[in-house]
C-alpha cells in the first residue's frame, strides 16, 4: 500500500432496514491522519454509517476497504477489525461491574492478550493525560458523565486503533462537561489520529476537522474542507442547514 | 411428641438435601437454556422452547409418577430420590431459564455494543458484561423460584420420599397427634423458608447496590 | 408388548372413566376459579387501602399461603378439621376450600398490584378534563386495570389447574386416580401399561395448560404497557 492510498475506502455503500433505504450509495475515502466531521439533520444516516464501519450493522450493498482489504464478506473477523477501528458511543457505556482500570484493560488483556504490565502502563499513562489517574480504582457509578466519557475514549484508545469513530459523544452530556471531552478529542487530532466524528457541536467541528461531510437522507450531499464549509459551503442544502443552527 | 423429633430432623434434612441438589441442577439447566435463547443459536433454540413449554405446563406430580412408575416399564429405573431430583431439576430448570433470560435481556443493548466495539467475543461478552449485570436483575425472580422449588418438594410424598410432608402424614398415622404433627410440619417449612426469604431480600439489596449504587 | 398396552386405554369404559375423572377435576377447578375471581377482586380492592390495620390480617393470610405448600394445606384441612371439629368433610370439599382460599389470596395480590400500578398522572389529567369520578373509573382506570389483571390471572388459573394433580393425594377420584386404577387392573396382563397411562396424563395436562399459558402470553404482549 503506497503512502497516498486512503486507509479506509467506502464504495457505494448501501444499507437498508427492511424496505427502508437508510444509506443510499455512500462513497468516501479517508486518508491517514485526517479528521472528518460528519454533519447532517437527524435521520440522515450518519450514525448508521459509522456503525457499518465497525460491523455493528450489516450492509446490503457496496464495499468497505480497510487498507485495500474488503470488509464486506463473510470471512471478515470483525473482532480483529474492531481492534483497528475503535468506536466511542453517545451512551458512554462503561461496564458497571468493573473499575475504571479494569474497564480499560479488558480488551488489551482478554482480546489482544497483551502483557499485563505493558498494558497497565499504557492505560495509566493515558489516564494521566486526561487527569483521571487517581480515579483508576473507582467504579463508574462514582464518576460524572464527562469523566465516564473520557474514560470510554481511553478504553478505545488502549487498543491502539488506527482509526477512531466518534458517534455524537457529547450529546448526552451536561453542557459544562462537553468541553473536557472535546479537549481530549482535539488533542487526539493534533497527534495525528485518523478520525470520523459525528457531532452537532459545530464550533468544535470547525476547529478540529480537516474536512466536513454533509449528509442528508442517506446520501453525501457535499464534501468540503472544514473552514470552507463553515464560511461558504458548496451546496444550498448545506447553507440552509447552517442557517438553521444560527438562532 | 418429642419421640417424633428425630424423624422431623431427618425429614428436614431430606427436604433440604433434595431441594438443594435439584436447585443446583435447575440453575445449570436454566443458565444453559437462557444463553442459548439469548444468542438465538439455531436448532437448540427450538429444542429449548419445546422443553420450556412442556416443563412449565405439566404438574410436578405427573412428572414424578412418569419417572418413577412409567419409565421402569421401558427399562429406565431411577431411585425415588433420583426421580425427585430429576423432576425438580426438570421443572426448576424451566423457571430458572425464564428468570435468567429476562435478566440478560434487561442488560442494556448499548452495554453489549460497547463490549462488541472493543472486540469481545460472544463468550467474553457473556462472562464479563452480560452475566454480571444480569445477576442483579435476576435475584428477585431467582429467589422466588428457590422458594417455590423448596415448597414443591412436598409433592415428593407422592413417590414415597420421606421429606417433611410425607413424614408428617405417617407420624400422624403412628401417633394420632394430628394437631401437633401438622404444627411441626408448618414450623418445619418456616424454618427453611423464613431465613431463606430474609437472606434473599438482603441479597437483592446488596447486589443492586453493588451494580448500580442505589 | 409395548404397543398392545396402549390399546387398553381405549378398551371398555376406560376412556369414559378417565374423562369422568377429568370432569371432577374441572368441576372443582371451575368453582374454585369463580370464587377466586370474585372474592379475590373484592379483597384486592380492600387491600389497596393505606390503613395498616386493614392491611395486616390480609397480608398474613397471603403469606400463609405463600410459605406453606398447597399439598400441606390440603393435608391440614383434610386431617385437622375432622379431628378438632365434629365435621366430616369429603375430599372434594376440602379441595374446594383450599383452592378457593389459595386462589383468592393470590388474586387479591394481582388486583392490588394492578390498581397501585396505575399511573397517578392519569387521574390528574382526567380531573383536569372535567371527568367525574365514575367516568374516570369507567373510561380510564378500569380498562387499564383489566389489562394488568388478566394475564397474571390466567397465569394463576393455569397454576391452579396444574395443582389439581395434588388432589389425588387426598383421595379425590379424579383423572390420576382413575389412571392408577386402570394400571392396577391391567398391570399383570400389560406390564407396560403404567408408561402409557402416565404418559397420557402428562399429555392431557399439557393440552389443558399450554393453551392457557399461550393465551396469557399473547394478551400480555398485546396489552404491554
Amino acid at each position: 500500500m503506497s503512502g497516498s492510498d486512503p486507509i479506509l475506502q467506502v464504495k457505494k455503500l448501501i444499507k437498508t432496514f427492511g424496505k427502508k433505504v437508510v444509506l443510499n450509495g455512500i462513497d468516501l475515502d479517508v486518508h491517514k491522519g485526517k479528521v472528518i466531521a460528519i454533519l447532517g439533520p437527524s435521520g440522515c444516516g450518519k450514525s448508521t454509517f459509522l456503525r457499518c464501519l465497525n460491523g455493528l450493522e450489516d450492509v446490503q450493498g457496496g464495499d468497505i476497504l480497510l487498507e485495500n482489504k474488503s470488509l464486506v464478506n463473510k470471512a471478515t473477523n470483525w473482532r480483529l477489525v474492531r481492534q483497528r477501528i475503535g468506536m466511542v458511543f453517545q451512551s458512554y457505556d462503561l461496564f458497571p461491574n468493573l473499575t475504571v482500570i479494569e474497564n480499560i484493560l479488558l480488551s488489551p488483556l482478554k482480546v489482544q492478550k497483551r502483557n499485563r504490565q505493558e498494558a497497565e502502563n499504557q492505560a495509566l499513562e493515558l489516564l494521566e493525560r486526561v487527569g483521571l489517574k487517581d480515579r483508576a480504582d473507582d467504579y463508574p457509578r462514582q464518576l460524572s458523565g464527562g469523566q465516564k466519557q473520557r474514560i470510554a475514549i481511553i478504553r478505545a484508545l488502549c487498543m491502539n486503533p488506527e482509526i477512531m469513530l466518534f458517534d455524537e459523544v457529547t450529546a448526552s452530556l451536561d453542557p459544562e462537561m462537553v468541553r473536557e471531552v472535546l479537549e481530549v478529542i482535539a488533542h487526539l487530532a493534533n497527534q495525528g489520529m485518523t478520525m470520523l466524528i459525528v457531532t452537532h457541536e459545530m464550533n468544535f467541528a470547525r476547529l478540529v476537522a480537516d474536512e466536513v461531510v454533509f449528509m442528508e437522507q442517506g446520501s453525501i450531499v457535499e464534501r468540503t474542507p472544514a473552514e470552507q464549509f463553515f464560511t461558504k459551503p458548496n451546496t444550498e442544502r448545506a447553507q440552509q442547514f447552517l442557517n438553521i443552527l444560527q438562532f | 411428641m418429642t419421640e417424633a423429633l428425630p424423624f422431623y430432623k431427618t425429614a428436614l434434612w431430606v427436604t433440604l438435601k433434595l431441594a438443594g441438589i435439584g436447585i443446583v441442577f435447575a440453575i445449570i439447566i436454566g443458565l444453559l437454556c437462557s444463553v442459548i435463547l439469548y444468542f438465538k443459536i439455531r436448532i437448540l433454540t427450538n429444542i429449548v422452547r419445546v422443553y420450556l413449554e412442556v416443563a412449565r405446563n405439566t404438574p410436578l406430580l405427573i412428572q414424578l409418577f412418569f419417572l418413577y412408575y412409567g419409565l421402569p416399564k421401558i427399562g429406565i429405573m431411577f431411585s425415588e430420590e433420583q426421580c425427585g431430583i430429576i423432576g425438580l431439576a426438570f421443572l426448576g430448570g424451566s423457571y430458572m431459564a425464564e428468570v435468567f433470560r429476562s435478566g440478560m435481556e434487561a442488560v442494556s443493548k448499548t452495554q453489549v455494543e460497547a463490549g462488541k466495539a472493543i472486540g469481545l467475543s460472544n463468550t467474553q461478552l457473556m462472562r464479563n458484561i452480560i452475566i454480571p449485570q444480569a445477576i442483579s436483575y435476576s435475584v428477585p425472580g431467582f429467589g422466588a423460584n428457590c422458594i417455590f422449588l423448596i415448597k414443591e418438594t412436598s409433592v415428593f410424598s407422592g413417590i414415597a420420599i420421606f421429606e417433611l410432608t410425607n413424614t408428617t402424614k405417617n407420624l400422624m398415622g403412628i401417633f394420632y397427634k394430628t394437631n401437633e404433627a401438622l404444627l411441626m410440619l408448618v414450623i418445619g417449612y418456616l424454618i427453611i423458608l423464613l431465613p431463606l426469604s430474609l437472606f434473599l431480600t438482603w441479597l437483592e439489596r446488596r447486589v443492586r447496590h453493588a451494580e448500580f449504587g442505589n | 408388548m409395548l404397543n398392545s398396552a396402549i390399546n387398553v386405554l381405549f378398551e371398555g369404559r376406560n376412556m369414559y372413566r378417565l374423562i369422568e375423572g377429568l370432569l371432577v377435576t374441572l368441576k372443582i377447578g371451575f368453582i374454585a376459579v369463580v370464587i377466586t375471581i370474585v372474592a379475590g377482586f373484592v379483597i384486592g380492592i380492600i387491600r389497596t387501602s393505606k390503613n395498616k390495620m386493614v392491611q395486616l390480617p390480609f397480608r398474613i393470610y397471603l403469606e400463609l399461603f405463600r410459605i406453606i405448600p398447597i399439598l400441606v394445606w390440603l393435608f391440614v384441612i383434610y386431617y385437622i378439621v375432622p379431628a378438632n371439629f365434629e365435621l366430616s368433610l369429603s375430599s372434594e370439599t376440602v379441595a374446594l376450600i383450599v383452592f378457593s382460599l389459595w386462589g383468592t389470596a393470590e388474586m387479591s395480590d394481582i388486583v392490588r398490584g394492578a390498581v397501585i400500578s396505575l399511573p397517578k398522572h392519569q387521574l390528574e389529567s382526567s380531573k383536569a378534563l372535567g371527568l367525574s369520578i365514575v367516568q374516570m373509573y369507567q373510561y380510564v382506570l378500569i380498562p387499564q386495570a383489566i389489562k394488568r389483571v388478566i394475564p397474571p390471572m390466567i397465569n394463576l388459573i393455569t397454576r391452579m389447574v396444574k395443582t389439581t394433580a395434588l388432589l389425588t393425594m387426598i383421595g379425590v377420584v379424579e383423572v390420576i386416580k382413575v389412571g392408577q386404577q386402570i394400571i392396577e387392573v391391567n398391570n399383570s396382563h400389560y406390564p407396560t401399561i403404567a408408561f402409557w397411562v402416565y404418559g397420557l396424563l402428562f399429555f392431557l395436562y399439557f393440552c389443558i395448560c399450554f393453551p392457557l399459558s399461550q393465551l396469557s402470553r399473547k394478551l400480555e404482549q398485546k396489552w404491554a404497557v
